[in-house]
């Protein structure tokens, strides 16, 4: 493959996996247990 | 189970947080001292051991290595195991971190006078330090991962990301720099050579600013903001966003380093293209951390922990702005080899880094002693605003110096010949040492208030040892 193809298709790839990266964490589907997730450091509190 | 599993183990994280203090004073005592010779060189003593070259990267390596690299494993230590509900996976290989970083620093600040180097910057240390610091840093992994693998709750904490990122990465970055051949007990020749021993090192280099000194400080900014502001991270899917995209981007950042070298043209464009990419996550991640606050920002007038862990952020924001501008090319014509990349240095070190650890640990130390706070929070007050000047003084100076003697050097008379000699830029800059040494004292001055202060709070007190909470599901 021409070097210029593959840089091009990495940038490519690399734009995708961030695109993808952003999807992920905003999916309503996880919005509950992100919300659990960021209580965590309040969960079992001693007194 | 047997008792010891019902707490957390709370012993290695309180020798690390003292550790964390007393190396500060020291380091950034040496700091003092070294800016103070750049004023007044005859305070080398005529002592070989005392020479500016050789306790400069003593100073570096004190205050990167032992203040932060202590305040790392103290908090990553805490912040695991809370997170986790589980006690560190092994008692004894914890101890074993401990005593073999002091160890680490006490052979540097032995070596490093005596003039044994590698002459990497951020890794001097000779072959025989750099397999302990390779042996205490498997260790660290297997602690901090194993205590991640028998957790009790289903998730892992953003925090424990970031951390997990820094240990892995130091370990990578720290084998392969240090990979050399040695000829005498102190003395060793890096495997690699030229223009590749160069890209080597700042690969290197740039992601020990990159892991070390932000995503490992970044783990401590997303427990301890949350705590202390008594409210969760603003925006956990923007905290997940944050993690992958800056340990995407800082790792092809190095090359800055090298603009106009001999390295290869398309690699230090790749530098500066990545460096400027950086300036989304890194300020995505101090909004994400500032914002935290929102609906609580009057409890920044009247909590000092708090300004501690907010300021930082703002001089993280001010740091990873000034930083990708500082990669552009024609910027760096300027600003390379100027005192400009010395206030930027510290604009980040001792305004986030040093900023985040103190607020952290005036939060920590309290609760290894069973107390809800330090002893004197006055005295937390002082120490904020006493090092915010220092920082202020130092950068402003090291600004104006940097910029002048970049336009000193650059400048050329009509038959183009150079307009100054290189003595004439130092004579200009000597002013501006002098304010830098004052921004230094009072940087100094705060962190031995803060020292007195662990003093009279855990003198005393009775150490604890918290529980682990009992799981709340099934």
């Amino acid at each position: 493959m021409d070097i210029e193809t593959l840089r091009s298709l990495v940038t490519v790839a690399a734009f995708a996996a961030f695109v993808g990266v952003l999807a992920w964490a905003y999916a309503p589907a996880r919005r509950d247990r992100f919300e659990r997730a960021a209580r965590l450091p309040f969960e079992g509190e001693e007194p | 189970m047997n008792h010891r599993e019902e707490t957390y183990n709370y012993t290695v994280v309180r020798q690390f947080a003292i550790a964390t203090v007393v190396w500060g004073v020291v380091g950034m005592a040496v700091g003092v001292l070294i800016a103070a010779q750049l004023l007044w060189p005859e305070l080398n003593f005529g002592v070989p051991w005392l020479s500016y070259g050789r306790l400069r990267p003593l100073h570096t390596n004190a205050v990167i290595f032992a203040f932060g690299g202590s305040a790392l494993f103290a908090t990553s230590y805490y912040v695991v195991q809370r997170t986790c509900h589980a006690r560190l996976f092994s008692d004894a290989l914890a101890a074993f971190t401990f005593w073999g970083w002091q160890a680490v620093i006490v052979a540097a600040a032995v070596t490093l006078p005596l003039g044994y180097t590698q002459g990497k910057e951020y890794a001097e240390l000779e072959w025989p330090i750099d397999l302990l610091i390779a042996l205490v840093w498997v260790a660290y992994a297997i602690v901090f991962f194993g205590t991640i693998f028998k957790r009790k709750v289903p998730h892992i904490y953003v925090a424990n990301w970031f951390f997990g990122a820094f240990i892995l990465t130091v370990a990578i970055l720290h084998i392969v720099n240090s990979a050399a051949i040695p000829a005498t007990l102190w003395k060793s020749y890096s495997v690699y050579a030229g223009a590749q021993d160069a890209m080597v090192q700042w690969w290197y280099g740039h992601n020990a600013v990159g892991f070390f000194l932000t995503a490992g400080f970044l783990g401590m900014m997303y427990y301890f903001v949350p705590k202390q502001a008594g409210r969760p991270v603003y925006s956990y899917p923007l905290s997940v966003v944050h993690f992958w995209a800056l340990i995407f981007t800082y790792m092809w950042a190095g090359p800055h380093h090298l603009h106009y070298t001999a390295l290869p043209d398309w690699a230090q464009s790749l530098g500066m293209i990545f460096s400027l990419m950086l300036l989304a996550p890194s300020w995505g991640g101090m909004i994400n951390g500032i914002m935290t606050l929102s609906g609580a920002w009057h409890k920044l007038r009247t909590d000092p922990i708090l300004k501690f862990l907010i300021v930082s952020l703002s001089f993280y924001g001010m740091s990873t702005f000034e930083g990708p501008m500082m990669s552009i090319k024609t910027v760096n014509a300027l600003s390379h080899y100027t005192d400009w990349t010395i206030g930027h240095v510290h604009s980040g070190a001792l305004g986030w880094v040093g900023l985040v650890s103190m607020g952290s640990l005036y939060f920590l130390i309290p609760r290894l002693y069973g107390r809800t706070e330090m002893a004197s929070v006055r005295a937390i007050n002082l120490h904020f605003w006493v090092a915010t000047i220092g920082i202020v003084l130092y950068i402003a100076a090291m600004w104006i110096a940097g910029v002048m003697q970049g336009l000193m050097w650059r400048a050329v008379g009509a038959d183009g010949t150079l307009t100054y000699s290189f003595v004439e830029s130092v004579k200009a800059t000597y002013p501006f040492y002098a304010i830098r040494l004052v921004g230094g004292l009072l940087y100094l001055a705060g962190i031995l208030i803060m020292a007195w202060n662990v003093w009279k709070t855990v003198a005393g007190a009775r150490p604890v040892e918290a529980r682990i909470p009992a799981p709340a599901y099934a």
